[in-house]
């Protein structure tokens, strides 16, 4: 799925693709034309535009939300196809998939081999072809609260508004295979009802360059080598289905990043022989991954991971890791009778985000505790002073066996310092908290099927909630807490 | 909706990893690598998630994709093993099977499991054990021991050479070690299954390892279940050297071997005799 900004948020997890035009017509954006009128900003109901206000109008007030949210795009990473090509189950190189254990992860850090002098295709079965595709059909409940509707008197009142029904995701479609030994390719389109076809994920890896491990370069449009993956989330709800801390920026912020998502660069990874030891080195557009070049003349970003795991005896694995990202974006563009030309933009500032990331073991429950500090220029931010902020999360997976996983996360966000110094402190602020299950009764080399069961909760200060369905407008009052509520129940199967 | 309370949840998430943490299998200790102790109940959940799909619930090598594979999946049912520091028809050491875990076998659909900790394992090969009643009634064999490496010269590879004539080593492995050798073809493992002989040219590596001590030790073991015999009573530790070095010219490897075969035979090419039927080496 391709990522869309909608009032300054990305289109992640469920969504109903029409909901999300409409509100990127409402918000007056087209992202492929007119980047800079997509700088993220949580207007308020009164600034909503007026295909919003239609939009609200047309469905009774009970409308979807406005960070409707695409599944597909947390999706692309379990790919059967290389399952069938090494006669593997999924649990072989998946904790539980989509998510890599440590085997897993070697064999994707070997450029998707498995070392056995076997993987170029000139050894495979011609009648083999490197393509999968995934998809979830499933019901879903979605509430939130203190939304502000009309109330019929010209007045407006605050409502929680819920929705609920059979739904489907958009599908993936994975090809990824090995052109040559030691060259791979990966290409991800995406189908949305609606929204037509759009790219995920395309790049060309060349690994073990001068017979070297620590020389392996990607390049193209890809996930940054995240420890704490969002491609390959394991939950997939409205609101637990993406890492809040990936995507937030404060209220009022013009920055359109999102570490979650798919960036365009090049991107030089090494490991050991086994991956314990790791670290990436990525040179990006400054464009979150949006193709066409239409951010700032010329300007990039960067952004680094190095990890390190340990044996723990009859604990298992254990991996420490840091990470950090340095990008700008163009404040201003040159304009073409008042509208921003794409491309054109200068005048860049600077944000970051860095952090530690751990993923260990205790048996069979694996805890992924993360920390990011995040930082965007005050004009980024639009104040008078940068803006900083902190966040936490601790995922839980237990795993009862292969084919049984219980899922929790927890996930904190604060503010520490906003930019207009005149801002409540709490604003923006994020708690959020989501459990489930995926249990698989198919899980074969050939195919697998999940049946999900999600509930996840979102509380946000002030602002409409980063992800939750429901609606998409700031409560009335500032230091209202808004919450929001996703239940699903889906069935995700990969074939 | 009732709320979410950041702090409860944590708790909650705290009270699980104590309560997992608790629940990890316990039991008899039943095999030993380097110290550590591999437990065939943890290796059963381990097996149960990698080489279930292959070997089988039962560990006889029909697993689900065992069609689809060539050669077929190991059967761990009768115990036999092709790699092995141990003599001919006995049982390997936890360490052999350990090594064969982490190494994978080359130019099959056995994968180098070195990623997985070494407690996994361990506790794989105890798992592993389980499979067969020979472990219940006979012990491993003793590792045979393997002498200082002689020095690879140009003497050695030649006697190697006339070693690989005599020995008829040809006879499978082809007189150019491509694995095209007149039987190559007629050749099946102790299950019956068509098995090809190791093609030198194409390999990185060898099945059983990649060092001259690895391939000194595969032709003085054999490869049980295969026609690979072990020729311990046949030649001499020294004699072994000698083959050593020249398989090792063979290989499209940048081995010392290799260069001293390449730099002595462009003057020398006139002087050697084919190998292959009613020749007699150099």
């Amino acid at each position: 799925m391709t990522d869309r900004l909608v009032k300054g948020r990305s289109c992640l997890g469920w969504r109903l693709p029409v909901v999300c035009g409409a509100l990127l017509a409402g918000a007056g954006s087209d992202l492929a034309a007119t980047a800079p009128a997509n700088r993220p900003t949580r207007a308020p109901a009164a600034e909503a535009g007026p295909a919003y206000t239609a939009y609200v109008a047309a469905s009774g007030g009970v409308l979807p939300a406005a960070a409707r949210v695409a599944i597909a795009a947390h999706r692309e990473a379990t790919i059967p196809a290389f399952a069938r090509k090494y006669n593997m189950p999924c649990s072989a190189c998946h904790t539980a998939w989509p998510e890599l254990n440590a085997f897993g992860q070697t064999f994707k850090d070997n450029g998707y081999q498995i070392g056995n002098d076997r993987d170029s295709p000139i050894w495979l079965n011609p009648s083999y072809i490197p393509f999968a595709i995934r998809t979830t059909p499933g019901w879903r409940l979605e509430r939130t609260t203190h939304q502000p509707v009309d109330d019929g008197l010209g007045g407006t009142v605050e409502k929680t508004l819920t929705q609920s029904g059979f739904d489907i995701s958009g599908a993936d479609l994975l090809m990824l295979g090995t052109l040559y030994k030691d060259i791979t390719f990966g290409f991800v389109p995406t189908v949305e009802d609606g929204e037509g076809v759009g790219i995920e994920a395309a790049f060309v890896r060349f690994d073990n360059l001068f017979r070297s491990r620590w020389a392996n370069l990607k390049v193209g449009k890809f996930e940054l080598d995240n420890m704490l993956s969002e491609k390959r989330s394991m939950m997939l709800s409205s609101n637990g289905g993406f890492y809040q801390t990936y995507h937030f920026v404060p209220v009022g912020d013009g920055t359109d990043f999102g570490l979650g998502d798919n960036q365009i660069g090049a991107e030089w990874l090494g490991h050991s022989a086994n991956s314990y030891t790791r670290f990436s080195v990525a040179v990006l557009g400054s464009v979150d991954g949006v193709p066409g070049l239409p951010s700032a003349k010329s300007s990039y970003d960067a952004a680094f991971t190095l990890s390190q795991a340990f044996e723990a005896g009859k604990l298992g694995l254990e991996r420490i890791g840091l990470y950090g990202y340095v990008g700008q974006r163009a404040t201003t563009f040159e304009t073409s009778g008042g509208e921003p030309i794409p491309g054109t933009g200068r005048n860049s500032k600077g944000f970051y985000r860095v952090g530690a990331v751990g993923d260990f073991f205790l048996g069979n429950l694996e805890l992924l505790p993360l920390f990011m500090h995040g930082s965007d220029s005050k004009d980024l931010a639009g104040g008078t002073r940068s803006a900083t902020w902190n966040s936490g999360l601790l995922e839980l997976h237990y795993y009862v066996s292969p084919q049984l996983v219980f899922t929790q996360r927890d996930e904190i966000i604060r503010m520490s310092r906003q930019a207009d110094p005149a801002t409540p402190k709490k604003l923006g602020n994020i708690d959020a908290f989501t459990f489930g299950y995926r249990w698989y009764p198919i899980m074969y080399s050939r195919a697998g099927l999940a049946l999900v069961g999600e509930v996840s909760f979102t509380k946000t200060t002030g602002t409409v909630p980063l992800s939750g369905d429901g609606v998409g407008l700031d409560p009335l009052s500032p230091s209202t807490g808004v919450r929001s509520t996703s239940v699903l129940l889906a069935l995700d199967f990969d074939f | 909706m009732k709320r979410s309370n950041p702090v409860a949840v944590l708790v909650s998430g705290l009270g699980l990893c104590l309560l997992a943490s608790g629940t990890a299998p316990l039991g008899a200790q039943e095999a030993r690598v380097d110290g550590m102790q591999g437990n065939a109940g943890a290796g059963k959940q381990y097996y149960r998630r990698y080489c279930i799909g292959c070997h089988g619930k039962e560990g006889d090598g029909s697993g689900e994709n065992a069609q689809w594979i060539d050669p077929r999946p190991r059967d761990f049912t009768i115990a036999t093993f092709k790699c092995r520091s141990t003599p001919t028809g006995t049982l390997p050491t936890d360490a052999d099977l350990f090594h064969a875990i982490t190494r994978g076998f080359v130019t099959t659909n056995m994968p180098p499991w070195g990623p997985l900790t070494r407690q996994v394992r361990v506790d794989l090969v105890a798992y592993i054990k389980s499979f067969s009643p020979r472990w219940k009634t006979q012990g491993p064999g003793t590792p045979i021991s393997i002498p200082a490496e002689t020095p690879a010269n140009m003497e050695s590879i030649l006697r190697g050479r006339e070693l690989f004539q005599k020995m008829e080593c040809w006879k499978c492995h082809g007189p150019a070690g491509h694995g095209d050798g007149p039987s190559a073809s007629t050749l099946t493992d102790s299950k019956d299954n068509p098995i090809r002989p190791y093609n030198f040219s194409s390999g990185s590596r060898f099945k059983c390892g990649e060092t001259n001590e690895d391939l000194y030790r595969i032709f003085m073991t054999g490869l049980d279940g295969t026609p690979m015999p072990s020729f311990a009573d046949n030649i001499q530790p020294q004699d072994a050297w000698d083959l050593v070095h020249f398989l090792r010219t063979l290989q499209p490897l940048p081995t010392p071997e290799a260069a001293a075969w390449h730099a002595w035979l462009p003057a020398h090419a006139g002087e050697l005799k084919p190998i292959g039927p009613d020749q007699g080496g150099q």
